[in-house]
């Protein structure tokens, strides 16, 4: 008998129309971090929650092959690459930070100039640090876990 | 601002609960509740940034405290009360309360800018950077070196998390 993976039939099908919303909605706080409440940090943490969200509902197993551990450790260091690059192009306008982008008009989505592409930057490395943490402790093997499995 | 003591009141006896309490996965849920209301009181003092990221965090640590709880059973020690360690508390905490009273009362006033830099990102922060939301101006503009660090802070966390499991996977 094959062996049922993750939580039941209904908590699967809720999650697949869900899992998209959650990843809207972290992208909307990501985009509009100069303009509304939010940035890089809370809208990245949404959307590790998102993939956390899948794994939970669908069993490590199952999710796992699609998201593959070494994917996010690559996209973690390209966030944090992409922060420093933006940190280092302000030298070519005279000092570390300094915002040489064109500012735009406020309270449009294409304005304030770096800082789209900084909230883009920690977004990028908080979800994919935070859901490579998720992947390492679900993953792990204790010694309990394997006495649990004996005994039943 | 009686709303707010009330508050701070319920996160007091949700710390008290979640270290009293016998069952290790009651414990994480009062200590939920006391982020929760955290983040009630980050909105009351109009906050909105820090209440959305205080409330995401929350119910990630949460999701991964009640992994690690859930079906663990820690032996409960017996603290032997003697009259001694309470007479001890009891100095230590007077000296604490005195102390703290002095020094609450040298604080600048709830709300007042003690510093003048404060009152120029206010001012500045909109014409230099055009950002509608100032605290994305200061923590990605003005203050980019702390965000910087904080990043790495980040990333030397994730590190050191995945450096000690792969270990301990290897292993097993």
């Amino acid at each position: 008998m094959k062996q049922q993976q993750g939580m039941s039939l209904i908590v699967k099908r809720i999650t697949k129309i869900t899992v998209s919303l959650i990843f809207l909605f972290g992208m909307y706080i990501v985009l509009h971090g100069h303009l509304t409440p939010g940035g890089g940090f809370a809208g990245g943490v949404i959307i590790a929650l998102s993939f956390i969200h899948l794994v939970l509902a669908f069993g490590k197993e199952i999710a796992l092959q699609r998201l593959r551990e070494s994917f996010f450790s690559a996209i973690e260091s390209f966030g944090g690459l992409m922060f420093l690059g933006i940190a280092l192009l302000g030298l070519s306008g005279g000092y570390f930070f300094l915002n040489v982008l064109p500012k735009g008009v406020p309270f449009t989505l294409f304005s304030s100039g770096i800082i789209v592409l900084c909230n883009i930057a920690i977004f990028l490395k908080v979800s994919a640090g935070l859901f490579s943490i998720f992947i390492a402790l679900a993953i792990i093997r204790m010694p309990m876990d394997d006495a649990k499995e004996q005994s039943r | 601002m009686i709303e707010l003591h009330v508050l701070l009141g319920l996160m007091i006896i949700g710390a008290i609960v979640a270290m009293e309490i016998e069952d290790l996965l009651s414990s994480v849920i009062a200590l939920g509740a006391v982020g929760f209301g955290l983040t009630l009181a980050f909105l009351l003092l109009r906050a909105p940034d820090l209440a959305i990221t205080q409330l995401v965090v929350e119910i990630l640590s949460l999701i991964i405290l009640i992994r690690a709880t859930v079906g663990v059973k820690l032996p409960r020690e017996k603290i032997r009360s003697r009259i001694g360690y309470f007479i001890f508390a009891v100095i230590f905490v007077a000296l604490f309360l005195s102390f703290s009273v002095k020094a609450i009362a040298q604080l600048p006033l709830f709300g007042d800018s003690l510093m003048r830099i404060g009152s120029q990102y206010v001012a500045e922060a909109k014409i230099k950077t055009a950002a509608a939301n100032i605290v994305s101006a200061i923590i990605l503009d003005f203050r980019g070196y702390d965000t910087l660090g904080e990043a790495t802070v980040l990333f030397t966390a994730v590190i050191g998390v995945l450096a000690v499991l792969r270990k301990s996977r290897k292993q097993a």
